[in-house]
């Protein structure tokens, strides 16, 4: 604990405190993912809903986040890469991060509902559910497959985007979460290949370390294997179209020669070139999902000119 | 007598007093621009008074007037 500075009791939390509670940085993915969501549905959105709809979005991710941060206090104490974290470095009471989180999650959920739909709204609740129970709760500390199942949360806002246009659920919202669904493990596992993690001094088990990195390496190929179905899938309904077919082409067989390689690997050889192939992997996995929401969203702008799509 | 006593706790929240007030102001301006949306989108804005479950002879539309 010594390398942790906890703050006196007279430090007053400021708004940058609190707002560190939901999570930027995963806001933005959010935000991006539910726009695209929102943007390709074949029915026209007033941008003010729209712009509402987003921020309830982003506001209900925030708050699991925050309701994550007050239920991992605990273990975030514990691990370098968390222990900034407003909860564990003093700078918020552990209860406010439980009122905050709540509060919002209300909040968000019923003016998404009154702004939109109730099926935008449910799925946004479930979402919040799903993150602050489901994961937090219960998988993160009992199953190295917490990160798969777990990704369900992350995988939920364009489903939402998509609900907020058309009021439904649809294949193509069904593809455009199993896409980033299936992408999560990958994602992460190539990430927990290079990086030192100390999740086990916090008992939290990962891939890596209850199953080792050989059978990591195993996982990354047999999820990448599995994702390239969904996404040339989602190329071929009502909002892909032959731009975005060329660029899932490309990205899986970038992302799934990555994964190869990977495989191919053993330990000495990661130690030889100090992860260089896994890092690289990780950054393809970056730009694979950007492309494919970005594609759509250009096949989208492009129907309105009569172009674009199938 | 003042009406203005300054306690230093006044100045070390400032910064989240302001912040609550600027989410504060920036929810009405979501409630009421969202209302404006909704009535706009309603078409004829004299639906939205049928809102109050009240029948209203008077905006109903008159035979032979259209």
């Amino acid at each position: 604990m010594s390398d942790i500075s906890v703050q006196d009791s007279s430090y007053e939390a400021n708004m940058g405190d609190y707002f560190a509670l939901l999570k930027p940085r995963v806001m933005s993915l959010v935000v991006f993912t539910a726009l695209v969501g929102l943007l390709v549905a074949p029915l026209p959105v007033h941008p003010f809903i729209g712009f509402v709809s987003i921020l309830c979005i982003a506001v209900g991710a925030g708050a699991s986040g925050a309701l994550n941060m007050w239920w991992d206090a605990d273990i975030d104490r514990l691990m370098k890469r968390t222990a900034t974290r407003p909860i564990p470095s003093g700078r918020v009471e552990p209860g406010e991060a439980l009122g905050i989180g709540l509060a919002l999650s209300g909040f968000a959920v019923v003016l998404l509902a009154l702004a939109t739909n109730f099926v935008a709204a449910f799925l946004l609740a479930f979402t919040i559910f799903f993150y602050a129970v489901v994961y937090s709760m219960f998988l993160k500390r009992s199953t190295p497959q917490n990160i798969v199942i777990g990704g369900a949360a992350g995988a939920f806002p364009p489903m939402i985007g998509w609900a907020v246009a058309t009021g439904g659920v649809s294949i193509e919202s069904i593809l455009m979460f199993a896409l980033t669904f299936m992408w999560t493990p990958p994602h992460f596992w190539a990430l927990a290949l290079f990086v030192k993690s100390d999740y086990g001094n916090a008992g939290v088990p990962m891939l890596t370390e209850t199953h080792g990195r050989d059978a990591t390496r195993r996982h990354v190929l047999i999820y990448t294997l599995l994702l390239v179905p969904v996404a040339l899938g989602l190329g071929l309904t009502s909002i892909g179209g032959p731009i975005y077919m060329a660029v899932a082409v490309v990205m899986n067989a970038w992302f799934l020669k990555g994964a190869i390689d990977i495989y191919r690997r053993d330990d000495a050889a990661c130690e030889a070139d100090k992860h260089k192939v896994e890092i690289g992997v990780f950054k393809v996995s970056l730009y694979y999902l950007f492309a494919h929401f970005c594609a759509l969203l250009l096949e989208a702008a492009l129907r309105q000119y009569g172009l674009g799509g199938w | 007598m003042t009406f203005k006593v300054e306690h230093e706790v006044h100045g070390r929240r400032k910064n989240r007093n302001y912040g609550v007030l600027m989410l504060l102001i920036g929810f009405v301006a979501i409630v009421f621009g969202l209302t404006v949306v909704k009535v706009l989108q309603l078409g004829d804005a004299r639906q939205f008074e049928t809102f109050d479950h009240v029948a209203r002879p008077q905006i109903e539309p008159q035979e032979g007037s259209e």
